[in-house]
């Protein structure tokens, strides 16, 4: 098979194992729905004073969106990478003759194919349930920016991966960095009523970058609707860091045992 | 003589101060069932990953099909199969997908209902890994190790921990490779298995070869004493002899002589496990 032919059947068998595990579905693609329900219906009716004033559920859609991506990227890669290294799978897979690259490609189309789709899942609901508006004309630099944080969250995932023991330790680890810097990049709580000091502190990280360059294509409002290249230019930034350190570091043999 | 499907020479592999391989020597002839056999810490793993290409060595000569496995390309990958120790499959695919998949790795892969009949497990075409009994699993390990139409496979430990039935099924798949044709290195800790399975038994401890050869004669196991044992006024006696033909006759003639009955009366050859523990429990009292 041509390179892109082999990419393409494993790309075929990642979808349906993902497809098919309860945890996977219910924790990328059912919880950051849960997730934009609960916040629209407790915080519904207020308004947010970000650019003078917007409805709740117009600054929680991209929100979730924003959350929604990074768990379809970053949080699923590190997980099913671990599990799958552990199982001894990522071995076995290296004594085949399929080269690595392959293997990475399928996961990572794998990620970007669902973030795209949990976009467009949580933007109808939005549409539906909560009258925010989907931005069409801004779809090109909407899924622009949706790629180029996927891209960088895949890296960050493959990454985090070197610094995971064990099966049991990779959820505690992934939502020990993600739900803090969640809630700290203004995704949970809308950032007019976060303190300036922790808006720094998030500013270092990458979450925050990527939600206020969401955010910005998503609701144009006074920002305009372009695309944000000095928050993408950090996310770009931490994503080649987090390549770097996966090409250095990412094993396939099981580290316990 | 064809060349050796495997050659190793002086192969050492240190991790740090410690060395798990010290100067190994084997070859593996094509069609032939070779077992390498050691206790748990003897090295074996580790050799076995060194000829799978997974390991660097630290000293020695390697070559398998020809080949160095530390530069093993694409084309080299094509022609071996690999059973790991231990590896789990994908829960969420069948027995069908995970070969499917495996398939698609490789330019002339066997068809997969072939692979699937050939280990057994036409009645579980259909069914998730996950449903499958840990013989079956390990069934469609082997499986995925065939796909591929290799001409040497390893079986790393193929039968730990397995129940006895799940080992007799497993033994047979395994004893239908050498029907195929295939090479065949096989690790294990279960002298039976050995014996049962293979052409050549190597037999290392301490990352050394202890000693090699075929399952009858290994060990020189002809030259070691026989014991003859029996119960007499209800006391055990055991007695070791390398003439058990003259032993057993002079035993025998007196019991009968004074009419004595010797209870239990067995005649016993040293069996390969007992060949086994005493190669390889040398300087390991620790």
């Amino acid at each position: 098979m041509s390179g892109f032919a082999l990419f393409a059947h494993q790309f075929r068998y990642d979808q349906k194992a993902f497809w098919r595990n309860p945890a996977s579905v219910f924790f990328t693609v059912m919880f950051p729905v849960v997730l934009l329900l609960i916040f629209a219906t407790v915080f519904g009716d207020q308004t947010v004073e970000v650019r003078g004033g917007i409805k709740t559920t117009a600054y929680y859609v991209p929100a979730i969106i924003t959350l929604a991506v990074i768990s379809a990227t970053m949080q699923s890669l590190a997980m099913s990478l671990v599990i799958a290294r552990e199982d001894g799978r990522l071995k076995r897979g290296r004594g085949t003759p399929m080269p690595a690259w392959v293997f990475i490609a399928g996961r990572v189309g794998n990620s970007a194919v669902v973030a795209l789709l949990m976009l467009g899942l949580l933007a109808v609901i939005g549409r539906v349930l909560y009258g925010v508006a989907i931005p069409w004309s801004q779809m090109p630099e909407i899924v622009f920016t949706l790629l180029v944080g996927a891209a960088a969250f895949c890296c960050l995932g493959i990454a985090l991966t070197a610094a995971i023991p064990s099966q049991d330790a990779a959820a505690p680890i992934v939502n020990a960095l993600l739900l803090p810097l969640y809630f700290l990049s203004g995704v949970f709580i809308p950032d007019d009523q976060l303190p300036d000091g922790v808006i720094h502190f998030a500013d270092i990280f990458p979450i925050r970058h990527f939600f206020e360059a969401f955010f910005d294509v998503y609701d144009p409002g006074s920002a305009g609707g372009g695309l944000q290249w000095g928050n993408l230019a950090v996310v770009a930034l931490w994503g080649v860091a987090g390549l770097l350190l996966a090409i250095r570091f990412f094993r396939w043999t099981p580290r316990g045992g | 003589m064809a060349d050796p499907v495997i050659s190793i020479r002086g192969l050492r592999k240190s991790y740090g101060e410690f060395e798990a391989v010290r100067g190994i020597d084997l070859d593996v002839q094509a069609g032939e069932v070779f077992a390498f056999l050691g206790p748990n810490g003897a090295g074996k793993t580790t050799t076995v990953e060194i000829l799978e290409g997974y390991r660097k060595r630290s000293g020695g000569e390697v070559s398998v099909l020809g080949e160095d496995p530390q530069h093993g390309d694409r084309g080299w990958r094509e022609r071996i199969g690999i059973v790991l120790q231990s590896c789990r499959l994908d829960p969420y695919l069948t027995v069908r997908e995970s070969l499917g998949l495996y398939a698609g790795y490789y330019r002339a892969p066997r068809p997969v209902d072939e692979v699937i009949e050939l280990v057994g497990l036409g009645g579980k075409a259909d069914a998730r890994a996950r449903g499958l009994s840990g013989g079956q699993q390990r069934r469609l390990d082997v499986g995925m190790a065939l796909i591929g139409d290799p001409e040497l496979l390893f079986l790393d430990e193929p039968t730990t921990g397995f129940d006895p039935s799940a080992r007799r099924q497993a033994w047979e798949t395994i004893a239908g490779l050498r029907d195929l044709g295939k090479t065949v290195f096989l690790t294990t800790h279960y002298m039976d298995e050995a014996q049962r399975l293979a052409d050549r038994v190597t037999i290392i401890s301490r990352g050394e070869v202890v000693a090699s050869g075929t399952p009858d004669d290994l060990g020189d196991r002809e030259s070691l004493p026989t014991t003859i044992s029996y119960r007499l006024g209800g006391e055990e006696v055991s007695v070791e002899t390398t003439d058990p033909v003259a032993d057993l006759h002079e035993l025998t003639g007196r019991a009968v002589e004074r009419k004595l009955e010797l209870e239990g009366l067995e005649v016993t050859r040293p069996n390969l496990e007992d060949v086994y523990l005493s190669l390889t429990s040398e300087g390991e009292d620790e």
